[in-house]
């Protein structure tokens, strides 16, 4: 099987139909999203019809769980009060912006979902399987953890996004050596570049059973992280039509982050500009 | 479905997940006396000792089993244990590593080993200096004369080893002030060419040398099990935390000295509930996860 896996999209919609358009052109046999389809970019309607009209299937993110039930913000897990500061600019305009029947339909949006394609047992969520908003980061999450949240969920791997930044980490089932099939991927986000001075963004194929590329030992699944090319100045535009912080709007086009840094560890922190 | 809590019942929180491990690595020993330090660290206080390289290793090995997120080292002054670095080194096999320090008394030689240690580790090696507010005349009646700027060489030295400290103050100004204060502090960093300064503010613990400096906890200042109800108890440290020491495993760094605080000799042992009767239990039901970094939740 080939599967696409989308992360958060931040009302990214032009990066949205890129991706949806490129999956699709790589023979895809089904996508998801992995949650918060808004916030931080323009017109978050458009971004709920493109995954609704096209077959995607969701998990809610936690700013989904805020826009759907109405809340005051959008639970991202800030700490910094700029951070909340500029958090809270994206959140008011995405409520405002948001059409009833869209959000009817993120509170119906299940908070995690198991799939299983060729024995390989998938467990999608948006943060972790435990809290919809908490950062796994590369650098500040311990194999031994991911692998007891994989034994205590019963599954191989872990699909998440929340941190705006993809990596993965493999390792052995209990007892066995070398087989590397049990996984943590963060798929990474639609939304906005990764802090690496590259305007580009980022979305997941998984490849199970017979789709698993040749290799002397195959494994029982494969990623590849699929870097996206989409006409970001075009959505820079329309940002700036929406009035939306030219902060957002520089991010866009250098592809450096300007806000929500603080919650950075300092591997990941280092890696960026600011 | 239980809504009401009996007035009788206690406040009890069970160990939920050991997401992080801590390692009380210096005891009570530090080079200062804070007038503020909830377990009243000193050059002078032995009620905790030093951690062996040993020791460190042996709950290494056994954070694994449960699967231990990240682990933190604090004393007194984590750099007075002679053994420190070593002990980074290994732990960063394990996984990530925080190391709660005073800044004054780091040297170029333990930081080039640490930068090379994390350079070769998948996880980060984080910082956090305690400096209580930008000016030495916020800082230095609480924590000595001149720790402001021996902190802040200290922080400079680290800056120059390429890490990103996480500036830590303790709230000894009205919260009302914070956004002044940190604004100020990031102003100062700056000025010394720390132009990305991540700084934390922690609320003040009213234990210690610090309930003789102002007050204690009052008789009101108490948790009750009405309290939880409905509350997310991954706010409380406990629920997710322990602390290696040299007499046992402590249910969270802030209580060590505290009654009751040592719930046995290995993690096993010290699997189970705890009562957040403390006075201490109060502040981080208030304000939520205090000891960790931002990059946690």
């Amino acid at each position: 099987m080939r599967l696409a896996f989308f992360g958060g999209i931040y009302s990214n919609h032009l990066a949205l139909a890129a991706a949806i358009a490129d999956a699709r052109s790589r023979g895809v046999d089904a996508m998801w999203c992995l949650g918060d389809l808004g916030g931080f970019g323009p017109h978050p309607d458009r971004t709920c019809e493109l995954i609704r009209n096209n077959n995607v299937s969701v998990v809610q993110g936690n700013y989904d769980h805020s826009i759907g039930h109405g809340l005051n913000d959008c639970q991202c897990g800030y700490t910094d009060p700029r951070d909340n500061h500029f958090a809270q600019l994206s959140y008011d305009y995405t409520l405002t912006h948001n059409c009833d029947d869209h959000r009817t339909w993120m509170r119906t949006l299940p908070a995690q979902q198991r799939v299983e394609f060729d024995g390989v047992r998938l467990l999608l969520c948006h943060g972790s399987p435990r809290r919809t908003n908490e950062f796994l980061w590369d650098s500040t999450t311990s194999t031994q953890f991911l692998a007891k949240m994989c034994d205590n969920n019963a599954c191989d791997v872990i699909l998440g996004t929340h941190t705006g930044l993809h990596w993965q980490r493999t390792w052995d089932e209990r007892g066995a050596v070398s087989t590397k099939s049990r996984g943590f991927i963060n798929v990474g986000v639609l939304g906005r570049p990764e802090n690496d001075g590259t305007i580009n963004v980022w979305y997941t194929l998984l490849r199970t059973g017979g789709d698993v590329g040749a290799g002397e030992a195959p494994l029982p699944w494969e990623v590849e992280f699929v870097p996206l090319i989409y006409d970001h100045e075009r959505l820079a535009c329309e940002m700036r039509d929406e009035r939306l912080p030219d902060e957002f709007i520089q991010t866009i086009l250098t592809g450096w982050w300007t806000t929500c840094l603080e919650v950075l560890p300092s591997k990941e922190r280092r890696r960026g500009q600011w | 479905m239980n809504s009401v809590a009996n007035p009788e019942q206690l406040p009890i929180v069970e160990l939920g997940s050991l997401d992080e491990l801590w390692f009380q690595v210096a005891g009570t020993r530090c080079n200062l006396s804070c007038t503020h330090c909830f377990i009243s660290c000193s050059p002078h206080n032995d009620s905790f000792g030093f951690l062996s390289f040993e020791e460190v290793e042996r709950r290494l090995l056994e954070a694994v089993e449960w699967g231990v997120k990240e682990f933190y080292f604090t004393g007194g002054e984590p750099f007075l244990n002679p053994q420190l670095v070593a002990m980074l080194e290994r732990t960063l096999a394990f996984g990530p590593a925080t190391v709660l320090t005073n800044g004054t008394v780091l040297k170029p030689e333990w930081l080039e080993r640490l930068r090379a240690a994390e350079q070769g580790s998948l996880y980060s090696l984080e910082f956090r200096v305690s400096i209580d507010g930008p000016t030495p005349e916020l800082n230095d009646p609480i924590r000595g004369p001149r720790t402001f700027e021996r902190a802040m060489q200290g922080v400079d030295l680290l800056v120059q080893f390429g890490f990103l400290p996480i500036v830590t103050m303790t709230r000894v100004w009205d919260e009302g002030q914070d956004h002044e204060i940190l604004g100020r502090f990031r102003d100062v960093l700056r000025q010394r060419g720390y132009g990305r300064a991540r700084l934390k503010v922690l609320p003040r613990l009213l234990l210690g040398a610090e309930a003789n400096r102002t007050c204690g906890y009052s008789s009101s200042d108490r948790v009750t099990a009405e309290m939880l109800i409905g509350y997310d108890k991954s706010q409380l440290v406990c629920q997710h935390s322990r602390v290696v020491t040299d007499r046992g495993i402590a249910v969270c760094p802030i209580l060590i000295d505290s009654p009751g605080a040592i719930l046995g000799d290995t993690l096993q042992a010290a699997n189970r509930s705890f009562a957040v009767t403390h006075g201490a239990c109060a502040t981080c039901y208030q304000f939520g996860a205090i000891c960790t970094n931002p990059s946690h939740k």
